[in-house]
């Protein structure tokens, strides 16, 4: 597909991330009709854990949405070139058909161009201005030395005796008062909105939100966004003039490849429970439901399934895959399409080591439904079982659905790096958390050691997954009205 | 309770027929044995020859499940299933794809795996329920919180983390024990403190948030209320009655991995290098040993559904309550 003179490129697991956030987009403006439904979910919004880290996993999200647009710029036809075909036979064709460039891009790497572009040779520290290891460099007499030669982007504008940290702090004041600006612009924002909907003044719907005296729990929100946004602008910053988490052993930014692992975080943690979902519902319904040998065909499915180790099976099934992309080269076009295919096979493998247990609680929960009075008294009347199923049960058994949906997805970014150390994760061209990780502990090994790249992809993991744990605590206690809350005296 | 225990691993074989079958279906079907080797000796383009030499040295050069060419029952057991497959149904795995006995490896190997498993567990389990009473002792008060909130911490930090961070800073700073290594005897003890204190280090987060909401659970019961009516100090109620029946679900809990402890932990182990059964499989995945992944997916359900068994077991013994039926 063409717009707007760029080829626009979709891949598999694009697709099913912008699928993903239709349902939730759809879930929400029907839950928003029916006060049943919407129920629990105004309760998540007056918690005030829920509300803050609910801003960092939105920021999360926004940044794999935006690394899931994908396209190929055009070619651009400098005068060089143009001068270089106009002397070759003339090609009439040139004018009509579009050339585009064989890198896809993301809107994401876009964005971050400079960061993307500005790479170094080799490892180099946080806020250097040196290489990180000695290099022989010839002098212009022709002697050679060993030095610590200076970066080519990181800090080059210091001069000798400059102090990094007075130059880091002045630098780092207009992104603190841009963070700030676009905090302030955000509360103004919300205000505004409260203003409409509580019929006040806006002077007075800006105090109820700063005594956090609305319904929702806006305070924590604000607090946590204006964080992310001051950090963000910081860091903008001063990249332009350093490498604010260093480079790695090829001299790509740390800070870049951090971002870029998001994408591949989130899939791995939402795309799993997409893909093993449809199963674990009609199965673990079906079973409950039914009963009799298909409860017994069933429960010795996921038996069987749930008796291998899920390393084991991940691990065989993603060498059967390669032996299977080896074996298989021509079909696809691109590396970045056969990373593709391996991120979104092992998303699936991943669903098939996970669904059992929530097939198993769904079973439990449809054998207790069945024998409700609603159900008999629907199935007196003649309700067949499919309008049983769909209307009756699952309406009852969807708040298992979303907390299970919510506890799994932290174990799953988690898992993603160890199975990258396993070497069955994602593809080793993926930028993953799992990947940088791996790639980098033999570096702790030197001295000093290189802890940079470590370090960030652990802290930028720990912010998900501690955000992913503290939301889930706060939906399971919102959603099940049986939670851990309910059974302290 | 015998003729439960029976019927309990009559009905195991079905299941482990079912990981056979499947293992099989996996290795064998959705690659041939000619995929495997095309990939195994590298290049594309080998030739026909390179890869009949190569299936015929691992044995995989025979029919799939039915020789038609031998007589007799023959024609069942001349096939790779019944090299493959049958013959790991009864634990004799054969040898690797380099060609080293799997069984004498897994029994040299099991032991290391269990000097570093065993340690973990029984350490990890005293003290994680120890701080779970420490924190139920404190509920309701903003310990309670604060340590709830640790424990979500600790929990969302990678295991790689606590492995990487721990080797740094107790072996690389400090040089208190080697980084890694392992050797037999009272020696053993330098190279198995570290891995023991990653695994339990790295299990807190979770154990201790788990075993307080076990002891939550029991607390809001009524002979503790009973019991406290009776004029019991708090102590005495928290670690006569309620420490005894939270240990049920505790210890059922810890039944069901027992046997699991065998396979060792991959990451530890792998870090570590010490020789156990988790470095083996690791080893196995990564030089793509398909006849020790095949035969360590088989091992581990063995043991998970041994673990099941025990689980349901040790449930009539600690709560004679429950009816084996």
């Amino acid at each position: 597909m063409v717009l707007f003179g760029i080829k626009l490129v979709f891949l598999i697991t694009d697709i099913l991330l912008f699928a993903l956030f239709a349902i939730i987009i759809a879930y929400f403006l029907y839950a928003k009709r029916h006060e049943h439904i919407y129920a629990p979910w105004r309760r998540l919004l007056k918690n005030k854990i829920a509300m803050g880290t609910a801003a960092i996993l939105l920021c999360y999200l926004f940044v794999a949405f935006i690394d899931s647009i994908h396209f190929r710029l055009p070619v651009e036809h400098t005068t060089q070139s143009q001068t270089t075909q106009s002397t070759q036979i003339p090609n009439t064709q040139s004018e009509n058909i579009q050339q585009f460039q064989s890198e896809t891009l993301s809107l994401l790497d876009v964005l971050l161009t400079p960061l993307r572009e500005k790479s170094e040779t080799t490892y180099s520290a946080p806020f250097a201005s040196h290489s990180f290891t000695k290099q022989t460099v010839e002098q212009d007499n022709g002697q050679q030395i060993r030095i610590y030669p200076a970066l080519k982007y990181g800090g080059v504008h210091l001069r000798e005796g400059d102090s990094k940290l007075i130059d880091i702090s002045i630098r780092s004041l207009p992104g603190v008062i841009k963070g700030s600006l676009l905090t302030l612009f955000l509360l103004l924002l919300i205000a505004s909105r409260n203003k409409q909907k509580y019929r006040c003044s806006f002077r007075q719907s800006l105090t109820r939100l700063l005594n956090s005296s609305t319904g929702t729990q806006w305070k924590p929100f604000l607090i946590v966004m204006g964080v992310i946004f001051i950090l963000t602008a910081v860091i903008a910053e001063l990249s332009t003039v350093y490498h604010v988490f260093g480079t790695d052993k090829i001299g790509s930014s740390v800070l870049y490849q951090s971002l870029k692992s998001i994408r591949t975080g989130i899939m791995i943690g939402t795309l799993t429970t997409l893909v093993m979902l449809p199963f674990a519902l009609a199965l673990g319904i079906a079973a409950g439901y039914f009963r009799g040998w298909v409860d017994d065909v069933i429960q010795y499915l996921y038996t069987t399934l749930n008796s291998i180790p899920s390393v084991l099976l991940i691990a065989s099934a993603i060498l059967m895959l390669q032996v299977y992309l080896d074996n298989n080269q021509d079909n696809y076009t691109s590396l970045l399409e056969r990373a593709d295919l391996r991120l979104l096979f092992l998303c699936m493998i991943l669903g098939v080591t996970s669904w059992t247990g929530l097939c198993r609680y769904l079973r439990a929960e449809s054998l207790k439904l069945r024998e409700m009075d609603y159900i008999a008294a629907a199935r007196t009347m003649g309700v067949g079982h499919f309008s049983i199923i769909t209307r009756h049960i699952l309406p009852n058994v969807m708040h298992i659905v979303l907390i299970t949906v919510v506890l799994d997805f932290s174990a799953l970014v988690l898992a993603e790096a160890v199975l990258a150390y396993v070497q069955i994760g994602v593809d080793p061209t993926t930028e993953s958390w799992g990947n940088m990780i791996n790639s980098a502990r033999l570096e702790m090994a030197r001295d000093p050691a290189v802890w940079w790249s470590l370090t960030a992809a652990f802290v930028f993991m720990l912010v998900l997954v501690l955000a992913a744990n503290l939301f889930s605590d706060a939906v399971r206690d919102a959603l099940d009205p049986r939670g851990e809350s309910h059974a302290q005296p | 309770m015998m003729s439960y225990i029976a019927r309990r691993f009559l009905y195991a074989i079905p299941i482990l027929l079912g990981v056979n079958i499947l293992t099989f279906l996996l290795f064998f079907f959705v690659n041939t044995p000619d995929d495997i080797a095309r990939a195994q000796l590298g290049d594309r383009r080998v030739t026909a020859e390179a890869v009949e030499q190569w299936k015929a040295s691992k044995g995989y050069d025979k029919p799939m499940i039915w020789n038609s060419d031998a007589n007799g029952l023959k024609k069942v057991s001349e096939t790779v299933f019944y090299d493959k497959s049958i013959r790991m149904m009864f634990f004799d795995f054969g040898s690797s794809d380099s060609g080293r006995d799997i069984n004498y490896d897994i029994s040299q190997r099991m032991w290391p795996s269990l000097a570093i498993a065993v340690p973990s567990l029984i350490v990890g389990l005293a003290i994680n329920i120890s701080f779970a009473l420490m924190i139920v002792f404190f509920r309701g008060t903003t310990i309670d919180t604060v340590a709830v909130v640790i424990c979500v911490f600790l929990l969302s930090i990678s295991s790689l983390f606590y492995i990487i961070g721990g080797q740094f800073l107790i072996s690389k700073l400090l040089h208190l024990v080697p980084i890694s290594g392992y050797d037999t005897g009272i020696n053993a003890i330098k190279f198995l403190t570290l891995p023991i204190l990653i695994g339990v280090i790295g299990g807190i987060g979770s154990g201790v948030r788990l075993y307080r909401t076990f002891f939550i659970e029991e607390i809001s019961k009524d002979y503790v209320r009973t019991a406290r009516a009776k004029g019991l100090k708090e102590t005495t109620v928290l670690f006569k009655h309620v420490l005894n029946n939270a240990l049920i679900p505790i210890l059922t809990g810890v039944v069901v991995i027992l046997p699991l402890l065998f396979m060792g932990s991959l990451l530890t182990e792998s870090f570590f290098s010490i020789p156990g059964l988790g470095s083996y499989t690791i080893d196995g995945i990564q030089r793509q040993d398909f006849a020790i992944v095949r035969s360590m997916v088989y091992l581990g359900s063995v043991l998970y559904i041994i673990g099941l068994i025990l689980t349901d077991i040790s449930y009539t013994i600690v709560d004679p309550r429950v009816r084996l039926n």
